[in-house]
């Protein structure tokens, strides 16, 4: 591919659906993609045409199961007028022009992808469409505006030419890169809002799709790390023999982070880590429990903390009305990606290519080369399928990443770093553990006069880059988002927080602070109207007035799911609504006991998550957010005895299984409002949603997750 | 030296005997269509059949797969294992996609022993496979789509 030195100018756009902020994007420089075998048209950074018609998409995103290759080669395809059964895609180097529009790094999280990337990829539909409309007609000697174009191909309907994609490709890639192309209006879309199957699934249902697990390179060694017991332990001393006697055995290398048994193929490496004898320092860490942790929270959660928002007078309204009060904690908990943390990393003389499932590719990239000692231009980053990522795969610290490269460094071979399941448990970065105290007043009438919020626990954004943009007057966005911002029309409010210094790694988890938040904020509104004789969805409609969006799912779920006709025998119905991600869902859970545990039949969902780019992935994101949620509310714990980790693997971690999953429906809210998040904003209520119908069916309140079966009998 | 028969091929391997089917698969064969997730039988993601039987390849000793018939998701190609895939396509089932093939593996015996199956019947076959994704809905659906493709139901 040749490109002239005009066309790497700066091509500006407006995305509005980032916060209105412009964004630039260039056509790379030939990114780190190798030259294709025939000249295509690549008018930017997102899209390629071939000769023969192929249209690839460039994603810049992590695929781990949200569909997005999906949903931005559509909106990519619209503008284009691309025939959809030549569209394929690719992911994208890590280079700048990839960068998250809103967060400046190349990164997939906070459910963004659609609102960030959807302006910027129609916009690059766009311009890809004029040049080749520019194409044909000075090829026909006809005016632009008299040719038209659908299905890949520009057609002049007065002469009745027609010219495909791919034939005018090589004459496109030549014009100048336009300005200020309009987009479609939303009248004329024939993909975006259409049920479209998913481009991955044949890949993934045949066993083709690559996750970076099935990364082969000539020469490859596998490698095992033995970590420290503790998150502060270090190999103290290494005695390696048996391990290096284990036929297969090539090295075993100290890196810090822990000590790494090298081999040909993960069996032996299996075998030389079981006979590995390490004597470690256990550091500070070595004395935390769960149990101290819990103890030393709640008594935290009894003083006054830095205020997070504050509105009217708690105290006076407290010492007015007649006053609720509950205490409510969560575990810490693991992403537990089906597919554990793995890496692949050639590392060589002047050059270092990766091949990881990155959710951080620029951050994952610069600590990479880092550990690598070399400059970012010599390392190459592949961003492969990730087989599931949840937040764990977007680590600051870039911790798997980095242990590969040290590994490799000390190898002198291409290595693959892969940890155990029980590795993957063990290796921290988790969802912290909270406590909640809220104390709530409300008058005779059942109005809630006041709402006092104290939340306990660790920032994950302390000490990481984005602790600038991120903490604000000592408070981390992140440990009160969902508390906060509370939606309910409340007078009096008052939440603080408690930042808590535990030498446990913790990191963003699936939905953030919503995961705790809401099951606090929707638990205790059920308390309250419990408490008040009222009815949890009228108490909820009466503190939600102008809130439309809110009110409008919670309204959906209600009226889909039968909330005002009695359940059926031995069941009880729990609802809650939330927002987050700036999007909207309600659920209402249908459930009953089976031998003294519970069952959930139904999950009834409403989502407002503003235009829907495809429906499929929309409903598959929230089926997929009950289950998920369910999992963490019913089995979910990591806990710490003597500093260690006592889980080890799915039967000590369990995941819901098929027999357990509800049905599931799911009704969206019509919106032309801009596509919002979908991958995290169907967690939080169900958690609370489960508890709720607990109580209803049990009498007994759920202030602890997850649930324990002497908390239902 | 052990000999199986893997996807209707007969393949000599040199390994240490007690190497889990799985590594063998993955590492010697290089069929990656089949995961590591757990490597306690817990999770399922590894599954492929030996003799007909769905087995979990990561605790499986190579040595006892010893002149057998494994078959992997690549060399799924009997009529049903045909019907899930296309079934697992049309309903979009796989979300990160990576415990699918141990799924349609799993459903695959389940397909053989029930020409339709129930509800009933999917839950107790299905319950050692883990999706993270809660793809369950789905996977449901689809076993009972391909239980009709496969009986000639089309539509």
């Amino acid at each position: 591919m040749t490109l002239d030195v005009s066309r790497r100018e700066f091509l500006r756009v407006s995305a509005t659906a980032a916060g209105g902020m412009l964004i630039a994007f260039r056509v790379p420089a030939a990114p780190a993609t190798p030259t294709p075998p025939e000249p295509e048209f690549a008018p930017n950074a997102f899209v390629r045409i071939a000769a023969d018609g192929r249209v690839t998409v460039i994603i810049n995103k992590a695929e781990m199961g949200q569909g997005i290759c999906t949903s931005l080669s559509m909106v990519l395809a619209e503008e284009l007028d691309a025939d959809w059964s030549r569209i394929g895609f690719e992911f994208a180097p890590v280079d700048p022009v990839y960068a998250h529009p809103g967060f400046g790094i190349q990164m997939t999280g906070g459910s963004t992808s659609t609102m960030g990337m959807t302006e910027p990829m129609r916009q690059a539909g766009a311009v890809a469409r004029a040049m080749l409309v520019t194409a044909a007609a000075r090829r026909w000697g006809v005016p632009e505006a008299d040719c038209a174009t659908a299905g890949g191909a520009v057609a002049h309907p007065r002469s009745g030419r027609r010219a495909g994609y791919g034939e005018l490709a090589a004459a496109a890639a030549r014009l100048p890169v336009p300005d200020g192309v309009p987009l479609k209006p939303a009248a004329q879309w024939k993909l975006i809002g259409r049920p479209t199957p998913r481009l991955d699934t044949r890949a993934k249902v045949e066993g083709s799709a690559v996750f970076s697990i099935d990364v082969n390179l000539p020469g490859m060694l596998t490698a095992l790390v033995a970590h420290p017991p503790t998150f502060t332990g270090r190999a103290r001393r290494i005695r390696d023999a048996a391990a290096r006697a284990v036929p297969g055995v090539v090295d075993v290398v100290d890196v810090g982070s822990g000590v790494a048994v090298l081999a040909k193929g993960f069996w032996p490496a299996k075998l030389g880590r079981d006979r590995l004898e390490v004597e470690w320092d256990l550091g500070e860490a070595a004395t935390l429990s769960s149990e101290a942790l819990r103890q030393h929270y709640r008594e935290l959660a009894g003083r006054p903390g830095l205020v997070a928002h504050k509105a009217g007078d708690v105290d006076a309204a407290l010492a007015a009305g007649r006053v609720l009060r509950a205490d409510y904690e969560v575990p810490y908990l693991a992403h537990a990606p089906m597919e554990p943390l793995n890496c692949v990393v050639d590392l060589r003389a002047d050059s270092c290519e990766i091949w990881a499932g990155s959710q951080f590719q620029t951050v994952d990239h610069a600590a990479a080369a880092a550990a690598a000692g070399l400059p970012g231009a010599k390392v190459k980053l592949h961003t492969t399928f990730l087989g599931g990522g949840f937040g764990r795969r977007a680590n600051p610290a870039s911790d798997y990443i980095v242990e590969a490269v040290k590994i490799a460094k000390a190898a002198k071979a291409p290595v693959k770093m892969i940890w155990t399941r029980t590795d993957d448990l063990r290796a921290g970065y988790y969802r912290p553990m909270w406590h909640s105290r809220v104390a709530a007043a409300c008058d005779e009438a059942g109005a809630i006069t006041g709402w006092r919020h104290t939340i306990v626990g660790q920032s994950i954004i302390a000490g990481t880059p984005f602790e600038p943009m991120m903490i604000k007057d000592g408070i981390d966005s992140t440990s009160v988002e969902g508390a906060a911002d509370l939606a309910y029309a409340i007078p009096n409010v008052l939440v603080d927080l408690h930042t808590t210094k535990v030498p446990v790694p913790t990191l963003w988890w699936r939905s953030v602070g919503h995961s705790h938040t809401a099951f606090v904020v929707e638990s205790f509104l059920d308390e309250i109207a419990a408490a008040t004789r009222q009815d949890p969805l009228a108490l909820r409609r009466r503190l939600l007035q102008g809130k439309d969006r809110l009110l409008g799912v919670l309204e959906l779920a209600a009226a889909k799911s039968g909330w005002s006709t009695p359940a059926p025998a031995g069941r009880a119905r729990g609802l809650a609504v939330h927002p987050s991600f700036n999007s909207f869902v309600a659920v209402v859970l249908e459930v009953s006991l089976e031998r003294g545990w519970p069952r959930v039949h139904r999950a009834t969902l409403a989502v407002d998550c503003g235009r829907t780019i495809n429906p499929g992935t929309v409903t598959a994101q929230l089926e997929g957010a009950v289950g998920f949620a369910l999992s963490t509310a019913l089995y979910s714990a990591i806990t710490l005895a003597d500093g260690q980790v006592e889980q080890s693997n799915f039967h000590d971690y369990r995941m819901l299984r098929l027999h357990e999953m509800p049905a599931v429906d799911v009704h969206v809210v019509p919106s032309e409002a801009q596509p919002t998040g979908i991958g995290e904003p169907g967690v939080p209520p169900v958690a609370p949603a489960l508890c709720n119908a607990l109580f209803r069916l049990t009498g007994r309140r759920i202030r602890r997750l997850p649930i324990r079966r002497e908390d239902l009998a | 030296m052990i000999t199986l028969e893997v996807n209707g091929r007969s393949v000599v391997v040199d390994v240490d005997p007690g190497t889990p089917l799985l590594w063998v698969l993955r590492e010697n064969l290089q069929l990656m269509g089949t995961k590591y997730g757990c490597g306690a039988a817990q999770c399922g993601s590894c599954t492929v059949h030996v003799d007909g039987n769905a087995v979990r390849s990561c605790v499986l000793p190579v040595s006892a797969a010893a002149g057998k018939k494994v078959t992997t998701i690549e060399g799924l190609t009997e009529p049903s294992g045909a019907a899930l895939k296309q079934a697992w396509i049309e309903l979009d089932v796989p979300q990160c996609g990576y415990c699918q093939t141990g799924q349609i593996m799993s459903a695959a015996i389940l397909l053989r022993q029930k020409r339709q199956p129930s509800d009933a019947d999917i839950d107790a076959c299905m319950g050692g496979n883990v999706c993270r994704c809660a793809t369950y809905v789905r996977i449901r659906g689809a076993i009972h789509r391909a239980a009709a493709l496969a009986r000639g139901g089309a539509r």
